[in-house]
């Protein structure tokens, strides 16, 4: 148990002066900007605004600058900062089937309908130390290619994205997704509660901690509770968030987020009264953040198990009360590093104890010894 | 609900239109308008908070709260007693501020002007960014072929 210690005061300002001064490294070095950070490190920030879960580039930015690169501790600052919001309400449910898509892949079609977009990636790189770029110079610039399909006057939407998944559905080959007009649990108003319902699951695995929902759902795939998933789809764009103005009676748009998604289309299901379907896992996160949604997609349907009539093999991915209370890095961090605060009041009760047993242990052993 | 006339058709246009403006040039745009010396009444003073933005499982199914955006929110009126509403992207008052006020003009009979100097400059500029980077998708757009393999 932490028990509050007083003094230090001193001490504790000189830490924090020392801090900063690190922090800014060695003065002969320009200072990084705020945008300096959120134009050429934005995978980081990309990161901090999904597990920070708020979504503005400058404060993660800032938080990574702030923490100095310790992307668990600017996630720590964006989520403090994000208690001292008034919430103003919320959005309608984005419509990535309207995503402006600046990558789309289909790893179940290779001719998808709407194309296969590449994008900005790093797949087919060969992950070789690129010395040029420690070279001062400019890349050269991402070719257009001409007149792009599909782009329309401003202010229009863009075009829709087919869906691989509506593909799928209109065979009924897939199991299908309905929407409702249910008010989805809110995990940063109510305490997280057990069984918890797929929306909230959702809520909490994309702010979950991205290290921890790769490895269980890399679980999955070594066999600790298997199903098998192709992704059907991942795309990543730009999409409007459209919300209700009270004031006015009718909703406008009030930005544009950027978001990755990942539809993977899994193992069978089926009855003896439905013939055998696919299923689903999903996952949708801010920024470009395609590590972090496809493995959401896999906990996802990990965690679906019961719903879909599946067996629970026992296995952690499969178990909600264990993900979920254990993918959170900022309840991890702080339960973690709060042992290297003074204990020393718990400690002092533990030692007594110690020197206790053993002299009980001792006198027990001379009587012994003497008898 | 949500009840879309054909007025607040345009007003929820243009209000969006506003609403992801990039605050600087929004600002830029302003400055130089015959509107800039304008003075309005606050209603209710730029306030910066959050939105929770929500998801639909499988893209097409039921909500979820998918993690929270930062807004800014400004109410103020018109000398001729016009109000205007905003609600912007960000943290910038200065936007809400500006945002609101367009949005009140556009409601008066200086409508063209606004959208003249203001609005058809971010629109426009809007447009051909998104042009932009779907060009550069476009790009990158791959035919994969699977290959035969050697055996019958």
């Amino acid at each position: 148990m932490y028990v509050a210690v007083k003094g230090g005061e001193r001490a504790i300002d000189a830490a924090h002066d020392w801090l900063a001064e690190e922090r800014r490294g060695s003065p002969e070095i320009a200072e990084l900007s705020i945008a300096q950070i959120r134009e050429q490190l934005a995978l980081a920030v990309n990161r901090v605004m999904a597990e920070g879960s708020l979504y503005d580039p400058d404060l993660a930015a800032l938080a990574i600058k702030q923490a100095r690169g310790d992307l668990i501790e600017a996630i720590f600052l964006i989520r403090a900062y994000r208690t001292t919001l008034p919430r103003f309400g919320s959005s309608l449910p984005v419509e990535t089937n309207h995503m402006a898509c600046t990558r789309r892949i289909s790893a179940t079609f290779k001719d998808a309908p709407g194309g296969q977009i590449l994008g900005p990636t790093f797949d087919y790189t060969h992950r070789l130390l690129d010395f040029a770029l420690m070279a001062e110079g400019l890349p050269a610039a991402a070719p257009g290619s001409g007149a792009p399909e599909g782009v329309t006057s401003p202010g229009a939407p863009p075009p829709e994205m087919p869906r691989i998944t509506d593909f799928l559905n209109r065979d009924g080959l897939i199991q299908e997704e309905h929407p409702d007009a249910e008010t989805p649990p809110d995990l940063t108003r109510e305490p997280l509660e057990f069984p918890a319902n797929r929306a909230l699951r959702l809520q909490a695995i994309t702010r979950g901690d991205e290290g921890f929902i790769l490895g269980m759902a890399y679980s999955t795939q070594r066999g600790y509770g298997r199903n098998h998933p192709f992704v059907g789809e991942l795309r990543f764009g730009t999409v409007s968030v459209e919300a209700e103005i009270p004031e006015l009676g009718f909703s406008i748009e009030i930005g544009d987020i950027e978001l990755t998604e990942c539809e993977t289309v899994n193992q069978f299901t089926g009855s003896k009264t439905e013939p055998p379907q696919f299923t689903r896992g999903y996952g949708l996160t801010f920024g470009h953040t395609e590590r972090k949604a496809i493995s959401m997609a896999l906990v996802d349907r990990a965690l679906r198990w019961e719903e879909l009539g599946e067996d629970n093999a026992g296995v952690p991915a499969q178990d909600e009360e264990f993900v979920l209370s254990h993918s959170d890095n900022i309840q991890g961090t702080g339960f973690l590093e709060h042992i290297k605060l003074p204990h020393y009041v718990d400690f002092q009760s533990e030692l007594e104890l110690i020197r206790k047993l053993r002299a009980e242990a001792q006198a027990a052993m001379h009587q012994e010894a003497a008898e | 609900m949500t009840t879309v006339t054909i007025e607040n058709k345009a007003r929820k246009a243009w209000m969006s239109l506003l609403a992801k403006a990039p605050p600087t040039r929004l600002k830029e745009l302003w400055e130089v308008s015959r509107f800039s010396a304008l003075k309005a009444e606050l209603l209710r003073a730029p306030e910066v908070g959050a939105m929770m933005v929500q998801g639909r499982m499988g893209g097409t199914g039921a909500a979820f709260n998918l993690g929270e955006m930062t807004v800014t929110r400004c109410t103020l009126k018109l000398p001729c007693g016009t109000t205007g509403h905003s609600m912007v992207q960000g943290r910038d008052k200065q936007h809400a501020r500006i945002a609101a006020v367009t949005d009140a003009l556009m409601q008066t009979d200086q409508a063209a002007d606004v959208q003249d100097e203001i609005l058809g400059h971010l629109a426009a500029e809007a447009g051909a960014k998104a042009a932009m980077r779907a060009a550069k998708a476009a790009g990158t757009k791959v035919e994969f072929f699977t290959m035969v393999r050697g055996e019958d």
